[in-house]
């Protein structure tokens, strides 16, 4: 087979590229692929992960009542800028989940659909987690009981969060 | 070193195929959870002076642990590596691609000698800790990574926020930090013509389906990674529960389509694979996506009892024996393409006449 640029020389690299379902199949030879690899390698890179997570950033950081607020906004703790974070998709530390929490929470829930964690806590300095997890969780069986109009439920479980809120202290 | 046994030897604990559950159609198993360090920069952002911060942390932490499976491991750091072994764990697929584009001394991996134990070290979080075994074994699994994760949480502060979770460099994986995976041989689900549908369907259920080298790498011989998205507002076992039910499902389908086929085209399968078992016993000349593909009739032939003799953990290393990094290793020295071709053959049929021996 030869290139399909040059015509020439024999073609030795291959692509299959599938964008939206349809499949396109590039032969070309090395020195054609150089040419022309800039081009597909921006394409792939365009819409690489964190390129894409990026995007979910910007998005937000153009809603005019964020704009302020972000393009002044420094992480205290590594001193990276939000607009840093749009175009790696990476955050700089872990103290830039406190200082872009606003703009993270829509990120979250675009990625995962929740926000919120509910599996492992580290077992040292991790017991205090655990009791504010339990007060949170009895909250809603509060919420929800009052909801209900189940008051006797109610008094019971306002009752266990005082018990377990001592625990805090 | 005894870490060196994962350069020298083709062989790591995930290809023991006669070791775990469904192996037949489940090659592997892996649980990776995502760790970081309290104020330290992410891994990207990292100089060589908080890289090597970093790194001593991680290393005086691992020093400190009571377990002794653990403090058999190894640290490696990528300095000690040439790009060529670096490569070679990527082809085990013990260290993802990106990581062994480095060779900076502070990042590296901590591994044990069969490779079942493998953190990487300031990839793209700061601790990678993964644990991977044959068949489906994503608890076990799971359990060994949490052993790991626990001892060195003793002596280290990681980055946790009691609503986000285990903090990430990347948003994608904050939460649990985890990504289960398993890695699956579906030659009869892709002959079916099913494949896009149920791995559409399986997308809906937060999950992935990537080619056996992971994020945007091609499927090569039938083999899928199958994973979870999802890393936060589900617990880990939530996860893993939901993995191992649509794998379970998966194999299912898979064992069905394979004994229909065993029933009605009975003579057309022996003699596909028989005739990718003859290509591979004779050819001189193979490139690896035609390898890969006679390597996965191979292993049907073998998983559905129509080529007895050949063991399915010869096949299992063979897959990896045969990728270029691997070749070069083998031969001593820097091959180009073609040369790699007719080592590849070599090597395939130098194994299989080892395992029809045996």
């Amino acid at each position: 087979m030869y290139c399909e640029e040059c015509k020439q020389r024999p073609a030795t690299v291959h692509f299959t590229q599938v964008y939206n379902g349809k499949t396109v199949e590039t032969h070309l030879c090395q020195q054609c692929y150089a040419q022309k690899g800039g081009i597909i390698f921006d394409v792939a890179k365009q819409l690489s992960l964190p390129n894409l997570l990026g995007s979910f950033f910007v998005s937000n950081y153009n809603l005019p009542d964020m704009k302020s607020l972000s393009q002044t906004a420094n992480c205290p703790n590594c001193g990276i800028k939000l607009s840093d974070i749009s175009t790696t998709g990476r955050l700089g530390c872990s103290e830039c989940y406190t200082a872009f929490e606003s703009e993270l929470e829509p990120t979250l829930r675009r990625v995962h659909g929740d926000s919120r964690h509910v599996g492992k806590v580290p077992v040292r300095g991790g017991e205090k987690v655990m009791v504010k997890k339990k007060i949170e969780g009895l909250k809603y069986l509060l919420q929800k009981a009052i909801a209900a109009e189940d008051y006797e439920k109610a008094a019971e479980i306002r009752d266990e969060i005082k018990d377990v809120e001592k625990k805090l202290d | 070193m005894k870490a060196d046994n994962l350069l020298n030897s083709n062989f790591v604990r995930w290809m023991a195929a006669d070791e775990g559950p469904k192996t037949d159609i489940v090659v592997s198993s892996r649980i990776r959870l995502a760790r970081n360090l309290e104020l330290m920069p992410f891994s990207h952002l990292l100089d060589q002076e908080d890289g090597k911060k970093c790194l001593q942390k991680i290393e005086s932490a691992w020093k400190k642990i009571s377990n002794k499976d653990l403090l058999e491991m190894e640290l490696l750091t990528f300095d000690q590596l040439t790009a060529l072994e670096r490569q070679m764990l990527v082809e085990k697929h013990l260290i993802s691609p990106n990581h062994a584009e480095s060779d900076d001394s502070f990042r590296g991996v901590l591994a044990n000698s069969d490779g079942s134990l493998v953190i990487m070290i300031n990839e793209e979080d700061h601790l990678r800790i993964q644990c991977f075994l044959p068949g489906l074994q994503l608890e076990e699994c799971y359990r060994c990574t949490q052993i790991i994760d626990d001892e060195l949480e003793e002596n280290l502060n990681f980055a946790f926020d009691e609503r986000r979770g285990y903090l990430t460099s990347c948003p994608t994986n904050v939460g649990t930090g985890m990504r289960a995976s398993v890695m699956l041989h579906l030659p009869a689900i892709v002959f079916s013509g099913q494949t896009n549908h149920i791995f559409h369907n399986i997308a809906q259920l937060g999950m992935t389906v990537r080619g056996i080298y992971g994020e945007g790498t091609e499927v090569v011989g039938n083999f899928f990674q199958l994973s979870n998205q999802i890393t936060l507002g589900q617990s880990e076992e939530d996860i893993i529960n939901n993995l191992n039910g649509i794998t379970i499902r998966v194999v299912e389908q898979e064992r069905l389509i394979r004994e229909r086929l065993a029933e009605e085209m009975k003579y057309q399968l022996e003699d596909r694979v028989g005739r990718a078992y003859g290509i591979l016993s004779s050819a001189r000349v193979l490139n690896s996506n035609e390898a890969m593909a006679l390597l996965s009739d191979v292993r049907l032939g073998v998983d559905m009892g129509i080529l007895a003799k050949i063991k399915p953990y010869a096949l299992n290393e063979l897959v990896v024996a045969i990728r270029p990094a691997h070749l070069q290793k083998k031969a001593g020295k820097e091959m180009d393409a073609f040369h790699r071709d007719v080592k590849r053959a070599e090597v395939i049929q130098e194994r299989l006449a080892q395992t029809r021996g045996q």
